[in-house]
């Protein structure tokens, strides 16, 4: 147990206390107790980009479950420290931001608080584990907690649907996440991270490769919301816009991007890997993108620009992993795809979490997100306007901010695909700069629709619920701060280079003894990227301002939220058809049910007897018959099947009493003097009951038909078989000895009686005697109330 | 001997879970006495029968028949009658609170179970 693995599980142990916090404090806003951790574990965290700048990684271990080999290994390095800067950074700001979001004298704190910390140690998990089973339960931690962070506000239908959508959806990854562990267990022996990519060579050839390799990318697609599985991502903006800023956008949907640049090592060298990332990356860039443009809710607009802008990281990725079959060629020739995904992705967690926080504000100081109701807010909200035109013009790539720089590094890694020759890049590979060109087109316009159709435009103060106004400052802080980066990290990108990209990058795709060194330049020249960039300014601007000409486009598109459609029958099928199959064998009646067990006993027990050779037949050690014998064992025989087809209820209860006296004569013969005497005495007692009860039934004269059944015969001679195969066995297989010498040599000498059934019973297991006899006493106090208290129905029949 | 109770414990057994099986819940009652019969015959037999005298150290018999068995059943004998009295008032009540004894008939409602 290091200081690092304290740091990892420090939020699980805060949102113990938060709680208590809570409790005691009422008057103070829980999320002040919070606001210190995030901040701590950030400085915390700055503290290892001495190491890992110089692209080296740090790991503490300690034993977790060290029979199956699994250690809580954490590590630190370039990527890891990356993610983990920015869980604690944009944790702290929206922690702050949260404080005045939530009222606290409205809103459960205690809970959202307590969700936040479990989300924020779970994805710290993700990121800093390098054992994979220890990533995996972080992971299924980062889905519960989100699940938990959406319901939020349960008492919303739409809230509680989202939440079941989005954990359904990243379960299912999860799953097959879990899978591919597994199948990498299997080919390499270990659970270590940096094991398997020690050994990736190895496993290239296995057969289980490719399988291994689907299933963690159906994990890293659901959990990034990659097409076709994005569709939970636009239900989850239920949740606090907090919540959609921090998980939503800049940490949990990312997790899929850090689960594919980890195993990048591992898998990179597929050319399925570069194609399925890449293929799926720029669908969902273009879908997104497409998609957003049509939404009307503010925040809509943004969860379909942040699956577009995944789609956009995803896609850099897999034409990221083609740079290791080039080794000829200048390095960062083919590796600017990675670094762009790299660099792209610190700045969508800067753009995105600020625009979240903005449409925060603007729903919370007008009372609506919708686009149509809002206009005109500029005057309203100066600062809040300026902090969404830096937000959006980063996000559709315009200069001076950093979203124009990792565009330009965008379009750079798409159109040196042109230049590839592998796994037939060379015939369709024209079609991701094509793609990527007209997505950022419509990147362009939803980004635009997003800041103009809010402030600027007419005001209409009477679709408003509130009068709208600046936010306090507080709320203001937080989208001040990444605002800030934004244009920072626009005008001086080379700060965050070397400390942050390179080591990333060196995770990413490790080669021995090379040190990547990244430079990020402002102006490239006239090149094919710039043309590209004013292409996209130009055609954007035109589009946006013909918009409501060919908005209509959308409509002719085939059922507008088909996948949406897919899922909601696909789960409302899947609980029909439950429902049917468990109306269809769960039908109320107690006979079907016992007719499934007997069924399941015969043939259990049937199987297991022939299956395993249990059954055995030895007539050689038994004792002899005498003739009477033979007369008493008749009289039960007749009278059990007799029994069986008698009608009238006081013969079968004569019959009961006969078989039952004729076993009692049996334990005469059988030398058991006790069980003889308490069998005619309970047999008496019972038939006296039995005719009681019968005197006592009403209408006896309505004596039902008892068809013979064939179905009954044949279960009820079945399981009379099985017994009989299973007494024989008991009888010829000797496997242990009898440990009734025991009570039979120490009677006398332990418990001083000479009745070996009575010592045993009230000495040797006087307890299952004393519990024997606090059953009846149950079953008396059961047979009282029956009869003297006449709960509820009782009176009814008085009455009558 | 033990091949013949065999066979008698397998009747009994096959008499049982006919009954059980009925609509009419005394029938279903009277079935589960008879199962107990079955089960302790079965355990007798199990132990082996007439292997010496009664489990009594006052016979002071060379051998003795195995006592643990008996104890076992002696409890079973005990604890059966319990249940089957429980039962039969069960069904007592139940045929006074809802006029049938017929299982078919008392299948809990739908939505109210």
């Amino acid at each position: 147990m290091s200081l690092l693995h304290l740091a990892i599980i420090s939020p699980f142990l805060l949102a113990i206390l938060v709680p208590i916090a809570y409790k005691l404090f009422r008057q103070i806003h829980t999320g002040w107790f919070v606001l210190p951790l995030p901040i701590l574990l950030f400085s915390y965290f700055i503290s290892y980009l001495s190491i890992t700048s110089d692209q080296q990684s740090v790991t503490k271990s300690f034993s977790w479950i060290p029979a199956l080999g699994i250690d809580f290994a954490a590590k630190v390095d370039g990527l890891g420290l990356l993610f983990a800067l920015l869980i604690s950074g944009i944790g702290s700001l929206v922690v702050l931001y949260s404080i005045y979001y939530l009222d606290k004298n409205k809103e459960q704190l205690n809970t959202f608080y307590v969700y936040l910390l479990l989300f924020m140690g779970a994805m710290l998990g993700v990121v800093l584990s390098d054992n994979l089973i220890v990533l995996y339960t972080f992971w299924e931690f980062t889905s519960f907690s989100s699940f938990l962070l959406i319901g939020y506000w349960y008492h919303r239908e739409k809230s509680r649907y989202g939440a079941q959508k989005s954990m359904i959806i990243t379960v299912f990854g999860g799953l097959s996440m879990l899978g591919g562990i597994i199948l990498l267990y299997l080919m390499t022996g270990t659970f270590s991270i940096s094991e398997i990519i020690a050994g990736s060579d190895e496993i290239f050839s296995h057969s289980l490769f490719v399988p291994a390799l689907l299933c963690f990318l159906i994990g890293a697609f659901t959990k990034s919301a990659q097409f076709p599985f994005h569709i939970w991502l636009p239900d989850a903006m239920e949740a606090p816009t907090p919540v959609s800023a921090y998980l939503h956008s800049a940490t949990m949907v990312k997790a899929g991007i850090y689960l594919v640049a980890r195993m990048s090592p591992v898998f990179a060298e597929h050319s399925l890997w570069l194609w399925l990332i890449a293929g799926f990356g720029i669908t969902t860039l273009f879908w997104g993108s497409f998609s957003a443009v049509k939404q009307t809710d503010l925040k809509a607009i943004l969860a379909f620009s942040t699956v577009s802008q995944l789609g956009m990281i995803m896609s850099l990725l897999g034409i990221g992993a083609a740079a290791l079959h080039f080794e000829t060629v200048d390095d960062s020739y083919f590796t600017v795809a990675t670094t762009a995904a790299v660099f792209h992705l610190i700045n969508h967690a800067t753009f995105k979490g600020s625009l979240f926080m903005v449409a925060g504000i603007v729903d919370h100081e007008t009372g609506t997100r919708d686009i149509r109701k809002l206009g005109g807010l500029m005057n309203f909200m100066p600062i809040t306007f300026t902090l969404a035109v830096i937000g959006t013009f980063s996000m559709a790539g315009l200069p001076p901010f950093n979203g124009f720089l990792s565009k330009e590094m965008f379009f750079t890694g798409m159109v040196r695909v042109l230049e590839m020759d592998i796994f037939n890049l060379d015939t369709w590979g024209f079609l991701f700069p094509v793609l990527a060109w007209v997505a950022s087109v419509f990147t362009f316009i939803y980004s635009m629709i997003l800041v103009f159709k809010t402030f600027t435009g007419k005001f209409q103060p009477e679709q408003l619920e509130k009068k709208p106004h600046e936010a306090p400052i507080g709320m203001l802080i937080s989208p001040i701060i990444l605002a800030s980066l934004v244009i920072i990290i626009g005008f001086f990108p080379n700060i965050i280079a070397n400390t942050l990209i390179s080591p990333a990058q060196a995770a990413i795709m490790p080669v021995e003894g090379y040190v990547y060194d990244t430079h990020i330049y402002f102006w490239h020249g006239f090149t094919p990227e710039l043309f590209m960039t004013l292409g996209v300014i130009t055609l954007g601007i035109l589009l946006f301002v013909t918009l409501p000409k060919w908005r209509r486009v959308y409509d002719f598109l085939p059922e507008k939220l088909a996948l949406n459609r897919f899922y909601d029958s696909g789960l409302s099928g899947i609980q029909h058809v439950a429902h049917k199959f468990t109306k269809w064998y769960m039908n109320g009646s107690i006979r079907n049910y016992l007719v499934y067990i007997f069924t399941f006993f015969i043939i259990t027990l049937l199987s297991v007897l022939f299956l395993k050779g249990a059954f055995k037949f030895d007539a050689s050690n038994v004792s002899a018959i005498r003739f009477s014998e033979i007369v008493l064992a008749l009289v039960i025989a007749i009278g059990a099947i007799t029994i069986m087809f008698v009608k009238s209820r006081l013969t079968s209860i004569i019959l009961l009493g006969a078989v039952g006296y004729t076993v009692a004569l049996f334990f005469v013969l059988f030398r058991a003097p006790d069980l003889a005497l308490t069998q005619l005495v309970i047999e008496t007692i019972s038939v006296a009951l039995f005719l009681l009860c019968f005197y006592h039934l009403p209408q006896i004269k309505d004596e039902e038909r008892m068809p013979f059944k064939a179905t009954n015969a044949v279960i009820s001679i079945g399981v009379g078989l099985v017994i009989t195969l299973i007494a024989f066995s008991a009888h010829s297989n000797k496997l242990f000895d009898s440990i009734s010498q025991y009570y039979i040599d120490n009677t006398y000498e332990k418990a001083a009686g000479k009745n070996m059934v009575n010592v045993i019973l009230v000495d040797f297991r006087g307890f299952d005697t004393m519990f024997e006899i606090t059953v009846l006493a149950i079953a008396a106090l059961g047979i009282f109330g029956m009869i003297k208290l006449r709960l509820g129905g009782g009176k009814k029949n008085e009455n009558k | 001997m033990e091949i013949l109770i065999s066979v008698i414990v397998g009747i009994l057994f096959m008499s049982a879970t006919y009954l059980m099986l009925s609509k009419s819940l005394l029938r279903i009652i009277i079935g589960t006495a008879i199962l107990s019969h079955g089960a302790h015959l079965l355990i007798l037999t199990m132990g082996g029968l007439k292997r010496g005298a009664a489990p009594l150290l006052g016979e002071s018999a060379s051998s003795y028949s195995d006592p643990l068995p008996q104890a076992l059943i002696l409890t079973a004998i005990v604890i059966a009658f319990g249940v089957t009295a429980f039962f039969l008032v069960l069904a007592y009540r139940a045929y006074q609170e809802l006029g049938t004894d017929n299982m078919d008939k008392l299948r809990g409602n739908e939505g109210n179970d």
